[in-house]
């Protein structure tokens, strides 16, 4: 897929001309990183048609969805992109499984539906309204409906942001299943570091409207590696305070502040550094 | 005394609120996503009615649908339409003196959700009118509901427009709020109490109901 966009935006900070070219392969996870007003969630909406490029083109494949030269500006339902909004967009009015099969339309597949709700680990949530879901369910349920349309390409608009550190940190894994289950170019917003080395595997660093760095998430964004844990026990020895890590590979103890010892209650999710 | 204006008065009320119901879908989702420079003044007409004293509508449209006039003339030769003293011409008027009491809580309700709503439904494939139909409209349904009962009770209470161009004819144009004019006039004070007592319990009845269940649907959809 080729994306080789222009557009003049109204940046908070004046008017910012906003160059994007880009390759997407076929199963790619690209990131889009970059500070906020950076023009990042722009190039998603340019790349679903909710908003008209000046100049460029985007082809999927042999199909033109914009071109200025040629005049084409392919609207956003033919287009059969996935996005997930950074307020989930949720229809209010329908269950779970309601918005699922709204999104999946006419020619519903029921086998690839229940695939895909066992995958997603729904479960109970799908006779649920949206309101009563937490953020991350909600989350979940969004993701899940951007895939039941079996879309061409996945737009995710900073899909974690909103959560807390923990939820994230589930639903990363979460993503990682979806990448491995699912055959799909997805682009990724993100202004997690951590985030994008987990899933992406291609990253482009945009400042001032154009892209900086274009690399390998590990090449972009080195130094700091962050393991996983659990927080498994807490303990007082001679008046310190430790907290007891299970990780993937090993068990730690590590000494802590006594305001860090309080805030971390056992069975928390947590990242490490080493630096 | 007789119950004749009463019923008139909501066989009015009733065929306005529907035939202005049709007619604010299109016009309140146009006021509320259009981007064209003409929404202004579209919108400005909308809005007159809730200024203009109901006379001044009134006139006008008695101007227009006189068959002394060119277009009144020509509806009656080409449409058979007499507009003026008819149950035909109180209907027409009413819409336009009632629209932006339907218009305005549905246009409100419409740019009141998040705009990705729209974006999302557009991008699962699904047309405008499917996305206003199963997304917009049942997510703003306490609106409906208001725009619907504003419409209704206005169109109950109209005085001056139906005096204007509909006169006091029993059966066809002579609704309660004439019908208590006219009692008083000729100092009928107990059937002028009976159409105003009627009038009254039942505006309460219906905005008492109204209140009760939009309260339910606001608990419900906040849940």
């Amino acid at each position: 897929m080729l994306i080789d966009i222009q557009k003049r935006l109204n940046a908070p900070s004046g008017k910012m001309d906003l160059k994007f070219h880009c390759h997407i392969h076929e199963n790619e996870w690209l990131a889009i990183y970059g500070p906020s007003g950076a023009g990042k969630t722009s190039i998603l909406r340019m790349i679903s048609g909710l908003m008209k490029p000046d100049a460029g083109k985007i082809s999927f494949k042999k199909e033109v969805w914009f071109s200025k030269s040629k005049k084409i500006n392919t609207k956003p339902r033919l287009r059969n992109v996935g996005f997930v909004f950074q307020d989930y967009a949720l229809f209010p009015n329908m269950t779970v499984l309601e918005n699922l099969k709204y999104a999946q339309g006419k020619n519903e597949d029921k086998i690839f539906l229940n695939e895909i709700l066992e995958v997603s680990q729904l479960g109970d949530l799908i006779h649920k309204k949206p309101s009563v879901l937490s953020g991350g369910q909600q989350q979940r349920v969004a993701l899940v409906r951007a895939l039941v349309q079996k879309p061409r390409i996945l737009l995710l608009d900073e899909p974690l942001s909103a959560l807390d550190e923990k939820t994230r940190l589930g639903l990363q894994d979460y993503l990682l299943e979806i990448k491995k289950e699912i055959q799909l170019r997805v682009i990724l917003v993100s202004h997690d570091k951590n985030e994008i080395k987990k899933l992406a595997d291609r990253v482009v660093v945009l400042g001032n409207g154009e892209i900086i760095q274009e690399g390998k998430p590990e090449t972009i964004f080195p130094g700091k590696e962050g393991v996983e844990g659990v927080v498994i026990d807490k303990r007082m020895k001679d008046s310190l305070f430790f907290i007891v890590i299970q990780t993937k590979g090993s068990i730690l103890e590590l000494p802590v502040s006594k305001s860090k010892f309080d805030a971390t209650p056992i069975g928390d999710k947590i990242q490490l550094f080493l630096e | 005394m007789s119950w004749e204006p009463l019923i008139l008065t909501f066989k009015l009320a009733s065929v306005t609120t529907l035939i202005l119901f049709f007619i604010s879908l299109p016009l309140s989702y146009w006021l509320a996503f259009s981007r064209s420079r003409l929404k202004p003044v579209i919108q400005t007409l909308v809005a007159m009615p809730l200024v203009l004293p109901p006379t001044v509508l009134g006139f006008y449209f008695l101007i227009a649908f006189s068959p002394n006039n060119a277009f009144g003339e020509w509806l009656d030769a080409w449409l058979g339409l007499r507009l003026v003293f008819s149950f035909g011409g109180l209907v027409l008027a009413s819409i336009i003196y009632s629209l932006p009491f339907m218009v305005h809580p549905i246009q409100s309700g419409l740019s009141g959700l998040p705009a990705s709503f729209r974006e999302a439904s557009s991008l699962m494939g699904k047309s405008r009118l499917e996305t206003l139909f199963r997304v917009l409209l049942p997510n703003i349904k306490p609106s409906l509901l208001a725009g619907i009962v504003l419409a209704f009770a206005h169109t109950v209470g109209e005085f001056g427009v139906v005096l204007m161009i509909g006169g006091n004819i029993p059966g066809k144009t002579k609704v309660a709020s004439i019908a208590i004019y006219d009692s008083v006039e000729s100092l009928d004070y107990a059937s002028a109490n009976f159409y105003s007592l009627v009038l009254f319990s039942i505006s309460f009845l219906v905005l008492l109901l109204v209140y009760s269940l939009n309260g339910g649907l606001i608990k419900f959809s906040g849940r």
